[in-house]
């Protein structure tokens, strides 16, 4: 019998024979290529101002052209693919973690506990997003941090949510019993267990998740309250776009065409992660 | 041989309901002596299960432990204290369940399951696996190494079952507890695991606590038999003295409604008219009088007792209480 390959392996093989699952890939590959090596890939500083060539349209020497500062628009696509994943990536992750923990101690622990938890996710729902960032923003000041805690914070519910109910259900299940009746800890069923059970569903969840998070980021940028400039963020390239879109159209092009790419992008992905995933349809293909 | 294993003392289990207690269990005395098979069979609702979940203490929160007790190599299950019975379960005693297709992690390999239960002993990861191979090996799975590496979902029903017995039996427990094994599964693999059973008590030598209500499978398993109805024992003793001479009209009425029994073709299958008396209210006098054909005035008013005839045979029936009958 041949070496099985592992299980990541297996995992990106299944993905990439999905046709939007390749697409998917490649889009979120070259997103994360161009955030890890942004540095070297870019051919102007990024923040860096040259007044004469201001609100170019696009040509050789500026790809997409450049901003009302003369800075290079393609450059700040680039940096600001950065920090949108420097936003996305520790968000989603904190808050599924949290989220995870938090909703299987709701779903196997005992009642009141689990009343207290969801009471504790409802308070947190109720909140608008928006309203909650502003709330917050006003208080901490805008900063890179600021928008991953209100990301982080406003998303814990939704994996905590689905965690829970996946708990809920697992609980009650024969096999469950079986391990409990095999003398198996606490610690044990939701550890081996039940987690194996459960990533799967958040880890779609999170890779759908990535892209409303970056779009989050790029709206808070817009108004404002995001990044504070003169960091690039598709979001304040959007803004900036938006403002002077009679004099050059290019700028919301640039801020624009990335935020749709990496939206897409991340929901093939999470789309074709959650059939490949699945064991029960692994080897059906 | 005759050193007993577990001892069920006068138990009485209750489900605090809504209507009121529930009284599942009621009494309930028997014992299971080392290395023996005892069968429980009686129809669906009559205690088993509760019977098994409250031996090895894993019942719903809403069940009361009246009177009683259940001894484990004489030690009280009932008294122990939950890391106790953390310890005993897998190690002491294990069980098998009902339906094989549900009672194995999804989302892991036999290999890693099989390696997960091993989580007390201190051997290396190669040591486990090649004893849960050697395991697999036993209940007649092919090729166990490669197997360990397959999801349940890639083995058929029988398949699964014996690897839970292979699981089961793994930490080679003093106690197995079948919770009707072969329900799930069609005629001929029923045999399979009867057989594959009877194969490892002789190799491992645990005692086995066989719920059925199939009593085909009883007769060519046990040696032992208890006979439930409605939460109570009514009958027990040997396995041929029971199928033999029947003391109670249930345990009479419950072979002969079994198919196995039935020699000349009848348009309808024999069965037990009437229904098991409500838990939550129970009705004076014997239990079974609804139902019974040989009924007399005195099970009306009065109880009766679980009383010894003959050497290790015991029924609750008025009708051996010669100076009523007469």
């Amino acid at each position: 019998m041949k070496k099985s390959r592992s299980e990541l392996g297996q995992i990106i093989v299944g993905v990439a024979r999905d046709p939007l699952g390749l697409m998917g890939l490649i889009i979120v590959g070259a997103i994360v290529f161009c955030a890890i090596f942004a540095y070297w890939i870019v051919p102007y500083d990024p923040i860096a101002m040259d007044i004469k060539s201001r609100l170019q349209g696009p040509s050789a020497a500026h790809l997409l052209g450049t901003d009302q500062l003369g800075r290079d628009t393609f450059s700040r696509v680039i940096a600001g693919g950065q920090v949108a994943l420097k936003v996305a990536l520790p968000a989603v992750f904190g808050a599924m973690a949290i989220g995870l923990t938090l909703g299987m101690i709701a779903g196997y622990g005992p009642k009141w506990l689990d009343n207290l938890l969801m009471l504790f996710f409802d308070t947190i729902r109720s909140f608008p997003t928006v309203m909650f960032a502003l709330a917050v923003v006003a208080l901490i000041g805008p900063s890179l941090q600021t928008v991953v805690f209100v990301v982080m914070a406003t998303s814990i519910p939704t994996y905590g949510r689905v965690a829970r109910t996946q708990t809920l259900t697992l609980r009650n299940s024969e096999f469950i019993l079986a391990e409990r009746s095999m003398g198996a800890s606490m610690a044990r069923i939701l550890g081996v267990h039940m987690l194996p059970n459960i990533i799967g569903v958040l880890a779609v969840l999170a890779a759908m998740d990535i892209p409303t998070v970056i779009a989050l980021e790029a709206g808070l940028s817009f108004l404002g309250l995001g990044v504070k400039p003169p960091t690039p963020s598709w979001g304040a390239l959007l803004k900036d776009g938006y403002s002077l879109i009679r004099q050059t159209p290019w700028l919301v092009v640039g801020g624009g065409l990335p935020i749709i790419l990496a939206t897409l992008g991340f929901t093939f992905l999470g789309e074709s992660l959650r059939d490949v995933v699945d064991p029960k349809l692994r080897k059906q293909r | 041989m005759t050193d007993t294993l577990l001892e069920i003392d006068h138990l009485s289990v209750d489900y605090e309901t809504g209507r009121g207690d529930l009284k599942a269990l009621r009494d309930i005395t028997f014992d299971v002596n080392k290395g023996e098979i005892v069968g429980i069979v009686g129809e669906s609702g009559c205690g088993k299960s509760t019977l098994i979940s409250s031996i090895l203490r894993l019942t719903a929160p809403n069940t009361r432990f009246r009177e009683g007790e259940i001894r484990f190599k004489g030690q009280d299950l009932l008294q122990s204290s939950e890391r106790h019975m953390r310890d005993l379960r897998g190690a002491d005693i294990s069980i098998v369940f009902q339906d094989p297709m549900q009672t194995h992690n999804p989302v892991l390999t036999i290999g890693q399951q099989m390696l997960d239960i091993q989580h007390r002993s201190k051997q290396s990861k190669a040591d486990k696996l090649a004893h849960a191979a050697k395991m697999l090996g036993a209940v007649g799975i092919p090729d166990p190494e490669a197997r360990l590496k397959q999801y349940p979902h890639e083995f058929s029903g029988g398949m699964r079952q014996r690897i839970a017995i292979a699981m089961a039996l793994m930490s080679e427990p003093d106690l197995l507890i079948a919770d009707e094994p072969t329900t799930a599964l069609d005629a001929t693999l029923e045999v399979q695991i009867i057989e594959r059973l009877q194969e490892l008590q002789r190799e491992f030598h645990c005692a086995i606590l066989f719920i059925s209500h199939h009593l085909g499978v009883i007769a060519e398993l046990c040696d032992r038999v208890v006979v439930m109805y409605a939460g109570a024992v009514v009958e027990s003793g040997e396995v041929r003295e029971i199928f033999h001479n029947p003391k109670h009209p249930y345990t009479r009425r419950l072979i002969e409604c079994d198919p196995g029994h039935i020699k000349e073709r009848a348009r309808v299958l024999p069965t037990i008219p009437g229904e098991v008396p409500d838990l939550a209210n129970l009705p004076g006098g014997c239990i079974f009088r609804d139902r019974c054909d040989q009924a007399m005035a005195r099970c009306a008013t009065q109880v009766p007792p679980l009383d010894q005839l003959k050497k290790g045979h015991h029924a609750a029936c008025w009708l051996n209480h010669e100076e009523v009958t007469t």
